[in-house]
Formats: C-alpha cells, structure tokens, sequence
C-alpha cells in the first residue's frame, strides 16, 4: 500500500489480571488506504474486537500505535465512530433523538440547527429509516436497530467507520439486506471502512482485503487477502463465481486448516464433571 | 331465542358499545372494587363485635365515627393555637417533609452518582453509609435538636437523615450498572461530564434512582409522626399524642385512617412519576 491513511503500528496488547497477564495481541502491523474496506476475521476470543476498540481508542494498546491521517490515535472521538455489535442506542431517545445527539454534538460548530436537521434526516433515511423517526429502540425489530446505529456513525462524518460484528446479532435475511445496505451507502459515500466479523460469506462479499488473525493467545496476522472482485457485487451472481469461490475457499482453509480451534474444546471437556461424577455427587 | 338473537343484531352498532362498556365497567368493579369491600366489611364487622361489650379498652367503630364526626365533616377548622382541622394538621405534616424529603433528593442524588462513579469515593463513603444508615430516624432527634436549638429544622432533618440512604444507595447501583456500551458511546462522542451526567447517565440509572426515591418517600411520612410526637406543634404526629393524652382514643383511630391513606398516596405518586420518567428505559 502506497497511500496510509489508516496505519497500524506495532500494536501490542497485554491485560493484566489477578491470576497474571494475558498476551492477546503481538505485533500488528496493518496500513488501509483511504475509501478501502477491510474486514477483519478470526476465531472467536482470537482478540479482534481488543484490536478494532484500540484502533476506536476506546483500549490502551501496551505498546505500538496507530495512526489516522498523519495523527496519533490515543482516545475515542467522532473521527473514528464506531457500530456496536447490540447497536447501543439509547433506549430513552427516539430514533430522531438517538442520531441528533451525535449529529449535535459532533456538528454544532459546522452546521446550523437548519442544517443539521437536515442532516440528520438524511443519514435516517439513506439506512431506509425515514418512516421511524418518533419510534423507541424497544419500539422497532433488530435489524431496524442495527440501520439506526449505522445512520448515527455515519452523521458524525468519520475518517473510518469501525464495525465491530455489526451483523452479528441478526438472522439471516436481515443480515443479508443489511450487508447490501452497507455495500450501497460505501460506494455511494466512499467510506473507509474497517469491519470485525467471523462470517466468512460476509468478509468475502464485502471486503476490498481480508485480515486473518491468528488464534490467540498471541495473536497476531496471519495473512492478508486482497478481494479483486469488481463492485458493483451482487450475492447471487457471485455464488456461481469461481473467483468468489477461490477466496472463500482460501478464508475457510485459514481458518479450518490453519488455524483450526480445538485446544479449547479439549480443554473444556476434561474440566466438565463426566455424567458419572456428577451423579455419585448427586 | 331466534327472536332475541334478531333484535340483538339490528342494535348491535350502537347499544352493543354501549352494553360491552357497562360489562367492562361491571367486570372491572367486581373484580377490583368488590373484594377489598367485603374485607373491610368483614373487618370493621369483627372490630365492632369485640370492642362493643362494655368495658372494652378500644372505641368500635360506630363510635369512632359519632366521637370524631365533627373532625370529619370539618378538616379545615382553625380555633387557633393547636387547635385546627385534621386538613391542617395533614399539611403541616407534609410541608415538613417535604422540605425534608427535597432536600434528600438533592444530596442523595449527588452522593449517589459520587459514590457510583468513584471507586475511591465508594471505598471511603460506603462503610459510613452502611454504619450510619442503620441509626434509627428518631435517635436523630436529640442530636439535631442539640445542634438546631430549634424544632422544625430538626424535624427536617430527621426526614432527610431517614429518607437519604435508600436515595444514596439506589442511585449509585443504578450508576454503576450503566452498560458499558453506553459509556463506549459517550467516548466516541466525546461528551463532557454534564452531557454525559443528563443524557446518559441519569436517564440509565433512573429506573434504580426512582425505586430508591419511593423507598424514601415512605420512610420519610414513617418518621414525620414519631418526630411530631416528640417536637409538637401542628403536625398529625402531635395531633395523635395530643389525643393520647386527651384519652380520645376516637380521634387517634380517625388519625391513623390519615395517616394510613396520606402515605399510600405519597407512595402512588411517586410512583406515578417515575413510570413517567422511566417509560423509555426498558431495556431496548
């Protein structure tokens, strides 16, 4: 990559606790080019989302850096909005509300009271929520939520828009709208984007490179995949696409073959009490 | 049958509105009006038969209310001095606690949110709270009489001292179960610590903040009597001592009926409110 907008430097993390300290992440090394869209994938518990909230500023990283547009990251802010996995909107705002209080705080000083209303009807009705303005969180189905969610990071304007497992959380149809949404609006807008997912359909479909970490502990990059596919894309002409397939099929064997996930399993069926143990206890 | 089953369905549009609200209206007083009723029947039947034989300690209830019928019939009545109408009696009652329980509402917000969003302010705070908030509201009394020389104010301050804890202690729980996200969402955002106090952190923690203020209201009406008892004047609490040593056991009995239903509606409306407050902060 020639152009850095998005640097990873080095980037280490260790958290300490009671019973000692854990190394989740060593060594990250990751440049993104502006309007590039990078997904991030590994195992669960292999430290992607430690990585995305240190690059949100949210987690001190133990060592290294990142930096955005020739400036060093060291705390959260607009610049860098991020799309939670359970969409974290404010159950007491409205839908309206949920994305003015970003919007007004975020664009008070650029935009007038006009203006940002606006604004704010814009970015509701591009995720297609125009109709629900006045609606609670609790009043509107999950997926809703997640679009609202989407609309609020995108009104703060970010240099990078950080999805952690945005579609996570939805079932399949839903994800499957929402994945095109998203695709949509970044051509549209042009976002540099960085998402964290574990679906490898979605990672493949959406991305311009795939990150793949390591299983940790340790974890670090084990390769990257540059998706050479052309945009616009569409699902189901490229389910038949040998291309298509060639990269799903390289994700998958990282992260079945190389990287397959069974210490753990192991270890957690010698912890559990055998059948009989647990009835000489009983 | 078939007759009756035709006239129905031609007068269906607008009787049968108005006969399906008068079902509703029947249902809902049998269901709701008609059991507590019966149980007050049964009891003031019970009531009225052992305190009837003569030589009975306690006033029946017919007499309760020939005894203590012009109090009834007249609650704003003002002969001077003490003497004045249950309403006025009830009123002065209430100002008091309202200073009292206001006052608590303020503090223990504040220090609740301190204690909530400190660990080091927890640490230090919370052992004296546990310690303190077991003193019994009328041990307070001697104190603050020493320390006011003055009895209304230390009648205040018994209210804010008994009211305070679960006001403190609600609040801070409910600060410290905000969800992580929501914090994540203020940092992204950069809200400043006023923001962040009313938009995220009071809306959060106000299903926890109202269940301790209801908590409070309650105990605050609960020491109001014992206090008045103790500092005099006009106050419901007075009115029953007064009576007390009157030997007019009627009006004692007329007081507590009072007091029962003030503090019943005390607890309503602050209920009432934090539904109001609270209706947006279910979990979404």
């Amino acid at each position: 990559m020639t152009t850095r907008y998005l640097s990873i430097e080095q980037v280490d993390m260790t958290f300490h606790t009671k019973g000692g300290s854990s190394n989740v992440l060593k060594g990250i090394n990751l440049s993104v080019a502006r309007g590039e869209y990078i997904s991030i994938i590994g195992h669960s518990g292999c430290g992607k989302s430690t990585l995305l909230n240190i690059i949100a500023g949210l987690t001190d990283s133990t060592s290294g850096a990142v930096i955005l547009d020739g400036k060093e990251v060291n705390a959260p802010g607009p610049d860098r909005s991020v799309v939670f996995q359970n969409h974290s909107l404010l159950p007491w705002l409205t839908v309206y509300e949920n994305v003015a209080l970003a919007v007004n705080k975020t664009c008070a000083r650029t935009k007038s009271k006009a203006e940002r209303h606006a604004w704010i009807l814009k970015n509701l009705e591009m995720v297609g929520m125009g109709h629900a303005l006045d609606k609670r969180p609790a009043e509107i189905s999950g997926g809703m939520k997640q679009r609202v969610g989407i609309a609020r990071a995108l009104a703060m304007e970010p240099k990078v828009l950080l999805l952690d497992e945005p579609f996570g959380a939805l079932d399949a149809l839903t994800r499957a709208h929402l994945q095109e949404e998203v695709m949509r609006i970044q051509d549209e807008l042009g976002n540099t984007v960085l998402m964290i997912t574990h679906d490898v359909d979605e990672a493949v479909l959406l991305s311009d490179r795939i990150v793949m970490l390591t299983n940790g502990p340790s974890a670090c990059i084990g390769e990257v995949l540059d998706v050479d596919l052309p945009r616009p894309r569409n699902r189901i002409t490229l389910a038949d696409d040998p291309t298509y397939n060639h990269y799903r099929q390289e994700v998958l064997r990282f992260l079945y073959e190389k990287q397959r996930k069974v210490e753990q399993l192991a270890e957690r069926r010698d912890k559990a009490p055998t059948p009989e143990a647990s009835k000489a206890r009983a | 049958m078939s007759v009756s089953s035709s006239a129905d369905s031609t007068g269906q549009p607008l009787l049968g509105g108005w006969s399906a609200n008068l079902q509703k209206l029947r249902d809902s007083l049998i269901h709701n009006v008609l059991p507590p009723v019966i149980i007050l029947a049964v009891l003031g039947a019970i009531w009225e038969i052992l305190c009837s034989s003569p030589g009975a300690a306690l006033p029946p209830p017919s007499q309760v209310v020939t005894d203590t019928w012009e109090l009834i019939i007249d609650p704003f009545y003002d002969y001077g001095g003490n003497d004045k109408g249950m309403g006025w009696q009830i009123l002065a009652s209430l100002e008091r606690v309202a200073y009292g329980y206001s006052l608590a509402v303020v503090a223990g917000i504040s220090l609740g949110v301190l204690v909530g969003q400190s660990t080091w302010a927890m640490r230090g705070l919370d052992p004296v709270f546990q310690v303190l908030r077991t003193v019994p509201p009328l041990a307070w009394l001697p104190i603050s009489l020493a320390g006011f020389q003055d009895s209304t104010p230390s009648a205040i301050f018994v209210i804010f001292i008994t009211a305070i804890w679960p006001i403190i202690i609600n609040t801070s729980v409910g600060v410290r179960n905000i969800p992580e996200d929501y914090r994540n969402v203020a940092r992204v955002l950069r809200l400043n610590g006023l923001e962040y106090f009313t938009r995220i952190m009071l809306p959060a923690a106000a299903p926890y903040i109202f269940s301790g203020l209801r908590i409070g209201v309650g105990l605050s009406w609960l020491a109001i009597v014992a206090a008045e008892m103790l500092i005099g004047g006009v106050g419901i609490g007075f009115f029953i001592w007064d009576a007390w040593n009157a030997s007019m056991i009627s009006d004692i009995v007329l007081a507590l009926i009072y007091v029962g239903i003030v503090g019943f509606f005390l607890d309503r409306m602050v209920a009432y409110i934090g539904n109001r407050v609270t209706r947006g902060t279910a979990k979404g």
